[in-house]
């Protein structure tokens, strides 16, 4: 009877092991995954109807996005294409966001509601001019409200319900540029102005239904206009002049056209180079002198005069129809870590619509661009909110003198990534506040069991998975086991470091760097520059950020270090010479910091930290030091090695220069490199040998100076169709960076690129496109070493005549060998990434982002080159899958799921401690974070293993042995009384 | 003239629009000036294979040369790539929840902008551009309902049977034995010194 039971509770235990694999109600637990739109150019905002409150707003990742007003949160969103960006957006008719993109020759409508597209129209255009978008509101022609649109030196007007184009005016011969378009109130003459030739002012009036020009009238400026427009009213603009000294105000009444100039200095004691803020405020014009602020009215004739002047750097919005016949506009500046958010009247400053001061929450830098919208309070007054955007990008929306919502867009631009610890828990920090009571804890598993069991009710459903959610502490901020909680560093375009916690995404703190010699350097890339494990426990982790002052290469460099714990800057130095290159060195000091190389442009490298101890041990491997570059535009590539300290007299003891020792040049003429790769510096190799079906053993080549160069046909480096397959070939090369020796040639006739390739081990994967079967391929390269597979025989083991303990080294020329094969991949790529784990014994996946913005795990199995068409008993045994000529992509392999990664630009692996488990994080546009076991979690129990079970089955053991135990005494004493 | 469709009586709505289309733009013509031609495709998700996700046309982006262009669709399904020289070109759909075969399209010069599409996966040539998923995709497993037969199939299910088998019937086997044989049996044991196993059974008497 017991032993019954028991058996039935190991058929339950049974039932309970899993497979791992994703199943929809896991989605979450291990993963997540954040949304953003980038840095916000333009918004609009739609608030007239009752009902949602949105704003649209197109953004510098040229996304266009319908936002929610009220939490800040995503309604759609559409990604374009990298060459596709976004000029302008607007709301035609209340129902369609009008977007003119691709300078101005794209013109596409949105449905408001749900972003479908509905229209989409090519414009023509003959050359790169500004383009321009206008929605008149009251421009009607034949029930129909026409777009007009500027770019490529046409002006269109453009059907706002079908896209249909009502008539287009060629301006391409003048070399004319539009500036503004103006149409007076109740008139079918639009009026539209722009320069010729940046000295010539000419003003059309064009009639509005057939695209006609009525009048024209044109009049020179003899100092040239500098481009930038400040249209005041309907027949008045305000222009700067060329030297930007002098500003210039245009009258266009009734066809004719008349300068009055003002110089800047009448206005102002202080004169300089002039800049126009605000494109868009009536009768009012904003000019930036010398960090201040100056507003000017523009009178009847053109007059200007001087309103108001403010000292502070001040970001300012459009102006806003308010009731009454008034226009207002906002103006935000800074003062200390608060900011001034003011709504004033036009045509009276003094009068101060609203007045807010906002504490800010954290340092987000200047305030780049302000939108403003009114709405009417429920005592009839004029209620404000404002939409800004600071200088890390991150997007808030102030109301009632608070931060109603903010978004951190500035994670839409992820540049760089590093891992980091957390901080090791600690003794008062108590585990047991996790998990409550012992009948808690037994009846989530219980519910757990059900869920495992599919006998559970949709209550309980949610039940576990909200328990799942928020289960074991998943987010605590200190170390756990398993190494499932660490921090991802995330350097931004913006110069923001965030630190994003692996267990469910949150920011744990953010940073704006700053810099002592400009304001805000730009980051480059990021390095760990001090990561303490055996001698320097006391000390916290910490990232070195390489940033320079301008866009320029040769701006000068500044270095920056930032405390992982903590978030704090450390220091921050102006390292006064350019950076090229950034090469960590395989050595630390006694505080484990890692010893840095940067080149420079003068042909310098520089030693990081300037430390003596530093400088002792960089002499100690002087002579081991070697690194190359590329010259992918001449298509050379240089290997240098250290000469001697730098002679010069500005230099100090940490400089060196280099001597040239091997070049490697490529004909220019029929090759072109377009892509160099090497391995992971830190990557782990568990074992060198690799041990074949027949076993035979062949030794892997795993050298960590291997360069791995893709080169096309100078014809063949353009998009897909520009070239005929027999224009076209892509090489590749794997060239030992010490020697420069080429280690193995590879040629693919009838190929281009764009390569996407992998290295790891001894292997590497690259994608490419096929011209000749018109598909993308993927070809897998194995090396291995030659000189080393003899050492078969047990008897040459045994008398020591083996070369095993000979050291490894480039200068030895081993006899290598290659093995390779080619497959056809199905789908474009974006990125190709590789798993790693602590140990490097668990198999490897193959992360492939695809151009539809997922992330495609594939077996490293599945590009072996030892895959057959047929494999024998033992090699189907050791794991060959048979050949086929395309790679599987099995959905349930898509670690994305059914989410995307808009945007995907990169993706990142860091080893977790536990050794099965990988962790896995995408950026673009959005962002995100996976825990990946390839050869699924062999080392760990997964997390639906139920200990109830366990626990049940145990204690009903214990008691049917007592039981059998009791039965079985019983029985024997009957017997011996029989 | 195009009227917008809501996405959940899209399909009926199509077949409407393909009668209305027919003599628009049924073969994909593409028109354009000197060298660069316009390419008008059409992408249609049949009803049966659209489960789980709603095929939804606003998620769907539609690339040209790995990403040289990107597209939207329009409600009847309609795309186009504007300015697009001679040449062969290839086009790819992105849908979440379905596979779509990539397109070899030949855009010819000599005849104005003549269209000739081929699916690279299946090696199909198409009479006209529309694109249809090879198949839908499922991205999550799907869980297998509580099923006793297939505990039982599986290896374990077989041991526990086997032991169930042991336990259960051996007993039964051994009552048919001659219990003064079976004695005999037991005292030849005991006498080896061997522990016998059939003593601790529960049944054995």
């Amino acid at each position: 009877m017991a032993i019954r039971f028991y058996l039935i509770l190991v058929v339950f235990l049974l039932s309970a092991i899993v497979s791992f694999s994703l199943y929809e109600d896991q989605v979450g637990l291990m993963d997540w995954h954040q949304r953003y739109i980038g840095k916000v150019k333009h918004a609009v905002f739609h608030t007239q109807k009752t009902g949602r409150k949105r704003v649209i707003v197109s953004t510098e990742e040229n996304v266009v996005a319908s936002l929610d007003l009220r939490h800040g949160e995503i309604f759609w969103r559409h990604v374009l294409g990298t060459n596709d960006a976004i000029d302008g957006v607007d709301i035609a008719l209340g129902k369609y966001v009008i977007t003119l993109s691709s300078e101005g020759s794209l013109l596409r409508a949105w449905n408001l509601p749900d972003g479908q597209m509905v229209w989409e129209t090519s414009l023509h255009s003959a050359q790169h001019s500004k383009s321009l978008l206008s929605v008149p509101i009251n421009l009607k022609v034949d029930k129909d409200y026409p777009i007009l649109v500027f770019g490529g030196g046409y002006l269109h007007a453009v059907s706002p319900i079908d896209g249909e184009v009502l008539w287009k005016k060629d301006f391409t011969a003048e070399g004319f540029e539009v500036q503004r378009v103006l149409q007076p109130l109740e008139s079918s003459i639009i009026y539209v102005l722009g320069f010729l030739h940046s000295s010539e002012a000419v003003v059309y009036q064009i009639d509005s239904k057939s695209g006609d020009v009525v009048a024209e009238k044109s009049m020179a400026f003899p100092g040239g206009f500098s481009g930038e427009i400040s249209s005041v009213s309907n027949d008045k603009v305000v222009v700067l002049d060329s030297t930007r000294s002098i500003l210039v105000a245009i009258s266009f009444v009734d066809g004719g056209i008349s300068f009055q100039k003002t110089h800047i200095s009448d206005l102002v004691e202080d004169s300089g180079k002039a800049e126009i803020l605000s494109p868009l405020l009536s009768n009012m014009l904003a000019v930036k002198v010398n960090k201040r602020t100056i507003f000017v009215r523009v009178g009847g004739e053109g007059k200007l005069e001087l309103v108001d002047s403010l000292s502070d750097e001040t970001a300012m919005s459009d102006s806003l129809p308010v009731a009454d016949d008034q226009v207002a506009f906002a103006s935000v500046h800074h003062e200390g870590s608060k900011i001034h958010l003011m709504v004033k009247l036009v045509d009276d400053l003094d009068t101060v619509l609203l007045r807010e001061s906002i504490q800010m929450d954290q340092h987000r830098g200047r305030v780049h661009k302000v939108f403003i919208n009114n709405y009417i309070k429920t005592d009839r007054s004029n209620g404000f909110r404002a939409l800004i955007v600071m200088e890390d990008h991150s997007l808030l929306l102030l109301q009632q003198g608070a931060i109603v919502w903010s978004r951190e867009e500035g994670l839409a631009s992820v540049t760089d990534v590093t891992t980091a610890e957390l901080p090791v828990e600690k003794d008062g920090v108590s585990v047991a506040q996790v998990e409550h009571t012992l009948v808690d804890w037994l009846k989530g598993h219980v519910l757990k069991l059900k869920g495992s069991l599919l006998l559970a009710s949709p209550e309980d459903v949610v039940a576990i998975q909200e328990m799942r959610m928020k289960s074991s502490g998943r987010s605590k901020l200190t170390r756990d086991h398993n190494g499932f909680r660490k921090l991802f560093i995330a350097l931004t375009r913006a110069g923001k470091l965030f630190a994003l916690h692996t267990g469910d995404g949150s920011i744990v703190w953010s940073v704006l760097l700053n810099s002592p010699a400009c304001a805000r350097p730009s980051g480059i890339s990021l390095y760990q520059w001090q990561v303490p494990h055996h001698h320097a426990m006391d000390e916290n982790p910490s990232v070195l950020v390489v940033g320079r002052c301008g866009s320029d290469s040769s701006a000068p460099g500044v270095l920056s270090f930032v405390d992982v714990y903590t978030g704090k800057e450390i220091s921050s130095s102006d390292i006064g010479h350019s950076v090229v290159q950034v090469m960590p060195l395989p050595f630390t000091d006694s505080t484990e910091q890692r010893l840095h190389l940067i080149a420079d442009t003068n042909g310098h490298v520089h030693l990081y930290p300037k430390t003596s101890e530093a400088l002792s041990i960089f002499q100690r491997e002087f002579q081991n030091v070697y690194w190359y570059n590329v010259e992918a535009d001449n298509g050379i590539i240089r290997g240098q090695g250290m000469k001697s300290t730098c002679s010069d007299e500005t230099a100090d003891e940490y400089c060196f220069t280099t001597r040239e020792l091997w070049t490697v040049v490529f004909p220019s003429e029929s090759e072109k490199i377009i892509s160099t790769l090497t391995r992971k510096p830190n990557e782990v190799v568990h074992t060198q040998a690799k041990v074949s079906t027949d076993q035979d053993v062949l030794y892997k080549y795993v050298s960590r100076n291997l360069l791995f160069v893709a080169t096309v046909s100078p014809k063949g480096a353009g998009e897909i169709g520009s070239v005929t397959p027999e224009e076209s070939a892509l090489v590749v090369y794997l060239i030992d960076t010490i020697t420069g020796r080429i280690l193995h040639r590879l040629s693919h006739q009838g190929c281009q690129g764009p390569v996407h390739a992998v290295f790891s081990e001894n292997w590497v994967v690259y994608h490419y496109f096929n011209l000749r079967a018109h598909k993308y391929e993927v070809t897998v390269v194995e090396i291995y070493d030659q000189s080393r597979a003899e050492n078969k025989n047990v008897w040459k083991l045994v008398l020591g005549k083996h070369n095993l303990t000979a050291p490894i080294s480039s200068y030895s020329r081993p006899e290598m060998f290659t093995k390779s094969q080619s497959y056809f991949f199905p789908q474009s790529v974006k990125t190709i990434a590789v798993t790693s784990t602590a140990k490097g014994i668990t198999s490897k996946q193959l992360l492939i982002g695809t151009i539809g913005d997922q992330i495609l795990a594939l077996d490293k199995r599945f590009v072996d080159p030892r895959r057959t068409l047929n494999p024998s008993q033992a090699e189907k045994e050791e794991g060959i899958i048979p050949l086929t000529d395309s790679l599987p992509i099995i959905p349930q392999s898509y670690i994305t799921h059914a989410l995307k990664v808009e945007g995907l630009r990169g993706i990142v692996t860091a080893p977790a401690k536990l050794e099965s488990t990988t962790h896995v994080f995408a950026y673009g546009v959005d962002l995100f974070y996976t825990r990946l076991a390839p050869s699924k979690t062999y080392d760990s129990l997964t997390d639906d293993f139920s200990y109830a079970l366990l626990l049940i089955t145990i204690v009903a053991l214990v008691a049917a042995i007592y039981i059998t135990w009791v039965l079985s005494e019983k029985k024997e004493l009957s017997e011996k009384w029989r | 003239m195009a009227p917008i469709l809501r996405s959940t009586s899209l399909i009926a709505l199509l077949v409407f629009q393909i009668s209305l289309f027919f003599f628009v733009s049924t073969l994909p013509i593409s028109s354009g000036s000197e060298d660069s031609y316009t390419i008008t495709g059409r992408v249609r998700i049949p009803a049966s294979t659209a489960i789980g996700h709603a095929a939804k046309f606003s998620n769907i982006k539609v690339v040209l040369n790995g990403g040289q262009n990107i597209t939207f669709l329009r409600p009847d399904g309609y795309f186009t790539f504007h300015k697009v020289p001679a040449g062969t070109h290839l086009i790819e759909v992105y849908a979440l929840g379905f596979f779509f075969s990539p397109v070899r399209v030949d855009v010819s010069a000599r005849h104005h902008g003549k269209v000739q599409a081929t699916l690279t996966e299946t090696r199909r040539s198409l009479t006209e551009l529309v694109l249809e998923p090879l198949r839908a995709d499922q991205y999550y497993e799907m869980r297998e309902p509580f099923n006793v037969m297939a505990i039982l199939k599986s290896p374990m299910g077989l041991m526990v049977g086997f032991m169930v088998v042991v336990v259960f019937l051996m007993p039964k086997l051994m009552e048919n034995i001659d219990p003064e044989e079976m004695k005999r049996t037991q005292e030849e044991l005991r006498n080896q010194g061997v522990p016998s196993l059939s003593s601790l059974l529960p049944a054995s008497r």
